[in-house]
């Protein structure tokens, strides 16, 4: 049976960029391996010769004329931005100090 | 016709504004008060746009005095899902992490609405970015069930559901992933419509899990579903998995079909979607309605789907794989809330992104992403997300071979009648499980309503009553509900919401 544990739920906030603090990963862990164990009922209902579904409808590609279209000014494209200089999104520092 | 302008159906009110009786402005103003009288305690609305829509509703009544509206419903006031992006209006899809966000363009539904003339009264509540069977997953607060203040009003569009059943609006949008539409239409006793994916844009819906997520009206009566769909739905340039080929006609199906004559139809009754853990009032309201189908003249039988079992598991692996990837988005650079880490003199854009997305996302949201990052890590990706995926082709085989025996699939929208608030908010399994009998519909992709079926006996609240159909045959399930519809309100001699207690502090 799969359980996720209290460090692998760490990992994975980690992963997904989430700061979880000790108390939401005491409550999310034993959550967490209640889900999966009861989605984990699903394995081996279908076999192996069942053609995966990742779209409802057939999907085709879908293409438009290479012409110029109305856009958002850089205004409005900055309107949401938490911070921003000289038309740009400005960001906090993305290297660490050893890089 | 001398029923309270707030009670009437959009059909009618648009035969109101047609014939002169009322006024856009007049309409509309009556709307913006019932909110203020009754929104206080329901808390359907998240943002009200007072003086966007009144200037939405002179607009539209000078276009009328002039002798061309734009729609068929010009000047029908209507409420948006605040997971729909409005331009100049807040859109914070129940969320801390897009407090305050007011987008730059519309959605392609919510752009259509303008262009038909429909003023806009707000934007309603929801669970956190739709993810929910409660609305108790806002960060804003949840909504209550206009039927009795203590009670959940579905989720996630409670807001929508709730706002039309309280006469706060006479029509919504709503979106449904895996029942989000038709789930509390049945606990409030309102109609919503699920189209087939793709029938309806999803260009500005705010995604939540996108080969699921499908937009769709939220009503109070079928025609009036009909007539918003017809309005928002239809090809979009700007959706690449919006469907080109155009539908048959809802509206006229759904006239055809409160007609009351289901001669010939053959309505398939799913064997999995009922019994063990649906309840008893819910069952019993629910085989009333497929009596009335009988009557109404269909074939009713029996129909097996086997794999509809898996249903909620296969879902709740692919959904929260979808979720993972698409809320990667929230990284507090480009738009939405940004924080500070303690304790770090210059923080990294890393730690900022995670202190925010910790601060920004509430437990609900955090359950999916972590369960949808596990799901899709090397290693577990194949026993996972690819099982997941093959179930998912089971179930739409099990659609395949029902509608090769019959017109139209039906089941109880929803297992239980609305629960109390807090009875199921940390118990993500218990609050899943209200989603078993709509979410096999997302997964194929096939259209599907719910219509009010009555109260229950035991506990005296609505049950809704869900037609399916296949894929691109919306119209059936509009003749189907339309035909029930008629049935049930010539029993109750009215519609049911005429049973609904009176909202404290609010004349009626």
């Amino acid at each position: 049976m799969p359980e996720i544990t209290r460090a692998e739920v760490a990992h994975l906030a980690t992963l997904a960029r989430i700061d979880l603090s000790d108390a939401e990963l005491d409550h999310l862990a034993p959550q967490l391996s209640v889900i999966l164990e009861s989605v984990a009922s699903i394995s081996g209902v279908a076999g192996d010769d069942v053609a995966p579904t990742s779209h409802p409808l057939p999907l085709v590609n879908v293409f438009r004329d290479d012409v110029v279209r109305p856009s958002l000014t850089p205004e409005q494209a900055l309107s949401g931005a938490p911070a921003s200089e000289e038309q740009r999104f400005m960001v906090p520092r993305i290297l660490g100090d050893e890089q | 016709m001398s029923a309270p302008l707030i009670r009437r159906s959009a059909a009618e009110l648009a035969d109101a504004l047609a014939s002169g009786e009322t006024t856009s402005v007049a309409l509309t103003q009556a709307h913006l008060d019932r909110i203020a009288e009754v929104d206080g305690p329901v808390h359907a609305f998240l943002h009200v746009d007072a003086e966007g829509a009144l200037a939405a509703a002179e607009a539209s009544d000078a276009r009328r005095a002039a002798g061309s509206p734009a729609s068929a419903l010009d000047g029908v006031p209507i409420a948006v899902k605040d997971v729909l992006a409005t331009e100049g209006l807040p859109t914070t899809c129940g969320s801390r992490i897009l407090e305050g966000w007011i987008p730059p363009y519309d959605a392609t539904v919510v752009a259509r609405l303008k262009a038909a003339g429909l003023p806009i009264l707000g934007k309603t509540n929801m669970d956190e970015f739709a993810m929910g069977s409660s609305t108790e997953h806002s960060a804003y607060g949840p909504t209550r069930n206009p039927w009795d203040l203590e009670r959940i009003p579905g989720g996630s569009g409670g807001g929508s559901a709730a706002a039309l059943a309280a006469f706060e609006a006479p029509l919504a949008l709503g979106t449904d992933t895996g029942g989000s539409i038709r789930q509390p239409g049945a606990v409030t006793g309102t109609v919503g419509v699920k189209p087939t994916y793709g029938a309806v844009s999803r260009y500005g819906l705010v995604a939540m899990a996108n080969s699921l997520d499908q937009v769709g009206p939220v009503t109070r009566t079928v025609l009036d579903a009909a007539l918003l769909q017809e309005l928002v739905g239809g090809h979009d340039p700007l959706d690449s998995t919006s469907i080109a080929d155009p539908l048959p006609s809802l509206v006229d199906a759904a006239r055809q079909g409160a007609g009351g004559d289901l001669a010939g139809l053959r309505v398939g009754v799913i064997r999995e979607l009922s019994g063990e853990g649906y309840q008893d009032g819910v069952l019993a309201r629910f085989q009333h309605g497929v009596d009335l189908l009988v009557a109404a003249g269909a074939e009713v039988v029996e129909v097996s789907c086997p794999s509809f079992v898996h249903a909620l598991a296969t879902y709740y692996l692919i959904m929260p794989c979808e979720v993972s990837s698409n809320l990667a988005k929230f990284d507090a650079m480009r738009y939405g809330l940004r924080v500070q880490p303690e304790g770090i003199a210059s923080p990294s854009a890393e730690e900022v992104m995670r202190a925010s997305r910790d601060a920004g996302f509430g437990d609900e949201v955090k359950r999916r992403i972590v369960l949808g990052t596990y799901a899709l890590s090397s290693g577990y990706y194949d026993a996972y997300y690819g099982t997941a995926q093959r179930v998912r082709t089971l179930i739409k085989g099990d659609f395949d071979a029902a509608f090769g025996q019959v017109d139209v699939l039906v089941s109880p929208t929803s297992p239980t009648t609305a629960f109390k608030l807090g009875e199921k908010l940390d118990d993500p399994l218990a609050m899943y499980l209200n989603d078993l009998a709509t979410i096999p519909a997302n997964l194929a992709g096939v259209p599907g309503l719910s219509l009010p079926a009555g109260l229950a006996d035991d506990t005296g609240l609505p049950v809704g009553f869900q037609v399916l159909a296949p894929v691109m045959a919306d119209d059936r399930v509009y003749r189907v509900g339309a035909a029930l519809e008629a049935a049930l309100e010539s029993e109750w001699g009215g519609p049911l919401l005429a049973q609904a207690p009176a909202l404290e502090g609010a004349a009626r």
